[in-house]
């Protein structure tokens, strides 16, 4: 097992409706560069038009905890990701 | 059946034909690539490399469905894809090599997006709307593809000694393979005189720039053979992998034939 | 579940009347629908339970790529090969969520990882059973994430924050999967002779293996009840199972396929369907390592960790490189 862990970041993405920038999650890269592009292909699955900052977890100082969790915005892009793309009969019921 | 590479092909057989070469590019890459998923070395790089070859599957899509069209016999993209044998396939020789390890998978991707972005730019100013239309989407994601595969390259070859051998032996192996997209025959010939697409020969000195650029901050040395291995884009002579590749892509349309899916 | 049989360390809940001020502190926040987060003070045994669930949660998204990943290379069209890339590159960006959230609680990922290959971590039962026909694809998709999906979606009120949010994320990613899985058993079942015989056959192969991923009844258990005391289990296996099979089954007669359970019959009374119990010795075979596909699976993933370490070894020392001569640089420039 190494030990070379690469380190975790954790990111902050702005979406194309000019919101500010958005915890979304974390992830590992071994450099800030990585952590992009890495963000981009995790957390925005291709959506064009993002900004995104990278912060290492470590360097992120926290008061205390809040309550209320960041929502997600789903990517545009892959119109198979999304459930209505599916035509399913309405008698198989919810899904 | 795909136009055979004649002496002097019609314009329309020569267009169907260029198609289906850009088309085949994107599919056997998109395919080899898609053999990773679920088996890369970290989570994120599973993800990014599914998003490559999501792009390169949607892309197929988009030529092959026009290579269909413009045949008019009522071929779609996926009978082209599904039920041609390998001698009608198009693809050049580099995209249906076998993964090897992920720094060959990584520097085959490199040496094929560095070409795939300049032949999608020079296509974006296709006298055909429609191919200028896909260049320019595909353009987008290939200058994306290029830029990850770029920094991985140089993060693998100026890595550790381990990483920095491991390119440098995928590089060696693959050079032969670099070679054959820039090689023009009658059908690119045609295609350049029409306007719709470059003078393949024409886009290797940008090429180079790129290579040495890239390389030469991962550190690794470029071979200087210039022999090329040819056949992958005319179809004259596939390699054996590619019949393997088919075997497992197409089975399912071959074993039921006719069955929708 | 994905999670199943997950222990909590505790002796069952504690009483009130033994909890410290501290605990009961805790506690009350957790009933007043407060989320916890990783900054606050919380039970040790709560913390490791939540690493163990977690865990085992994105274990099983990790291996969970590998039975259908079994297909891209051969989905039947270029549409299909497309949407199960996306689903099982979903799972990967599942794993990932939820380890990032076990982390949280102060576990590496690849200490995890570490103890999935080392076989002292579990991941559910299901992805241990093979996938051998392109009917598979659906029924894992209809059946399988269907199942999961009973499951997360009231995960989503968890009490720790960063699992609720994985999941509510998870969620949102999730509900495409199942729909795709029956969209291709439609399909299938509306197809010629032998794709309607795939499609019964994975139906048969699938059902109760689905069924199992509930784990078995944890009416009685201790953990069950701690775990649902803080809120990180939200109902028992016997409810989602239960709830499971009546959403299902009229699924399967819409599809002309029938439940492989000859005593499955709906219970005005109950207002439920009467259904048969999977064979539980099988379940505990299969999570101790003796199902069909256990040793595949494993070796797929630890030929990925294995084959890769240079690779990440690689990136990071290039990472350190480009730190040491941007500094080096930095310095000349002073």
């Amino acid at each position: 097992m190494t030990t070379n862990e690469w380190p975790l970041w954790e990111i902050f993405i702005r979406g194309q409706h000019g919101l500010s920038h958005r915890h979304v999650g974390s992830l590992h890269a071994p450099d800030a560069e990585m952590a992009i592009k890495h963000a981009r292909d995790v957390y925005t699955r291709r959506n064009e038009g993002v900004s995104i900052w990278v912060a290492k977890a470590e360097n992120i100082a926290a008061s205390a905890p809040s309550d209320k969790g960041p929502l997600f915005e789903p990517s545009n892009d892959k119109v198979y990701r999304h459930p209505t793309f599916f035509d399913i009969p309405d008698e198989a019921g919810h899904m | 059946m795909a136009a055979a590479v004649k002496a002097a092909p019609t314009r329309e057989e020569a267009l169907v034909e260029f198609l289906l070469r850009l088309g085949d590019n994107t599919l056997i890459l998109g395919h080899r690539v898609s053999e990773w998923c679920g088996h890369a070395p970290v989570l994120e790089e599973d993800i990014a490399l599914a998003n490559t070859g999501l792009d390169l599957i949607g892309q197929t899509q988009l030529w092959l469905g026009l290579a269909g069209e413009v045949e008019g016999k009522g071929r779609t993209a996926d009978s082209l894809a599904f039920l041609r044998d390998v001698w009608d396939f198009r693809n050049i020789l580099l995209v249906e090599l076998p993964n090897g390890d992920f720094g060959r998978t990584l520097m085959r991707q490199f040496l094929f997006d560095a070409w795939h972005v300049l032949m999608l730019g020079r296509l974006t100013e296709s006298a055909d709307a429609r191919i200028a239309e896909i260049a320019h989407k595909a353009g987008k994601e290939a200058a994306y593809h290029l830029d990850r595969s770029s920094d991985l390259v140089i993060g693998l070859g100026d890595g550790t000694d381990e990483s920095r051998r491991r390119m440098q032996e995928a590089l060696d192996y693959l050079w032969p393979y670099v070679g054959e997209p820039f090689m023009p025959d009658a059908v690119d010939q045609l295609m350049a005189a029409e306007g719709v697409a470059p003078d393949p020969a024409s886009l290797r000195q940008e090429y180079d720039a790129t290579l040495r650029r890239v390389l030469g901050e991962a550190t690794l040395t470029i071979p200087q053979d210039p022999f090329a291995q040819l056949g992958g884009k005319t179809g004259v002579r596939h390699s054996e992998h590619l019949g393997h590749l088919l075997t497992e892509m197409q089975w399912l349309q071959r074993a039921y034939p006719g069955a929708s899916w | 579940m994905y999670a199943q049989m997950v222990k909590s360390t505790g002796q069952g809940v504690k009483p009130r009347e033994e909890m410290s001020p501290q605990e009961r502190a805790f506690q009350d926040r957790i009933d007043a629908d407060q989320k916890i987060e990783p900054k606050d003070w919380m039970p040790d045994a709560y913390r490791k339970t939540l690493i163990r669930q977690i865990g085992q949660h994105a274990h099983s998204e990790i291996v969970g790529q590998l039975p259908e990943g079994n297909w891209i290379t051969r989905a039947p069209t270029l549409e299909r090969k497309a949407i199960l890339l996306a689903k099982v590159q979903d799972e990967a960006g599942h794993g990932l969520y939820l380890y990032c959230a076990a982390e949280t609680l102060g576990v590496s990922r690849d200490e995890l990882t570490q103890d999935l290959l080392s076989g002292r971590m579990k991941y559910s039962s299901i992805f241990n059973y093979p996938t051998l026909t392109w009917a598979d694809m659906g029924a894992v998709g209809w059946l399988v994430d269907g199942a999961a999906i009973m499951n997360q979606v009231p995960l989503q009120r968890t009490s720790y924050g960063p699992y609720s949010r994985a999941m509510i994320r998870i969620c949102k990613e999730e509900s495409f999967h199942q729909r795709q899985g029956y969209d291709i058993m439609m399909k299938m079942a509306n197809g010629s002779d032998a794709q309607k015989k795939m499609a019964q056959d994975a139906l048969n192969r699938f059902w109760y293996p689905s069924l199992m991923m509930f784990g078995p009844s944890d009416k009685e258990s201790v953990h069950s009840a701690q775990s649902m005391a803080w809120k990180i289990k939200i109902n028992t296996n016997d409810e989602l199972r239960q709830k499971f099979v009546d959403q299902t089954v009229p699924q399967a007669e819409l599809l002309g396929l029938s439940i492989p359970d000859p005593d499955l019959r709906w219970n005005e009374e109950r207002g439920h369907y009467d259904f048969s119990e999977p064979d539980w010795t099988e379940f505990f075979d299969v999570l101790r390592g003796a199902g069909p596909c256990n040793t595949d699976r494993m070796a797929a993933r630890r030929n990925a960790w294995d084959d890769g370490a240079w690779f990440r070894d690689g990136l990071m020392a290039h990472a350190e490189k480009k730190r040491a001569r941007a500094a080096a640089a930095k310095t000349a420039a002073e």
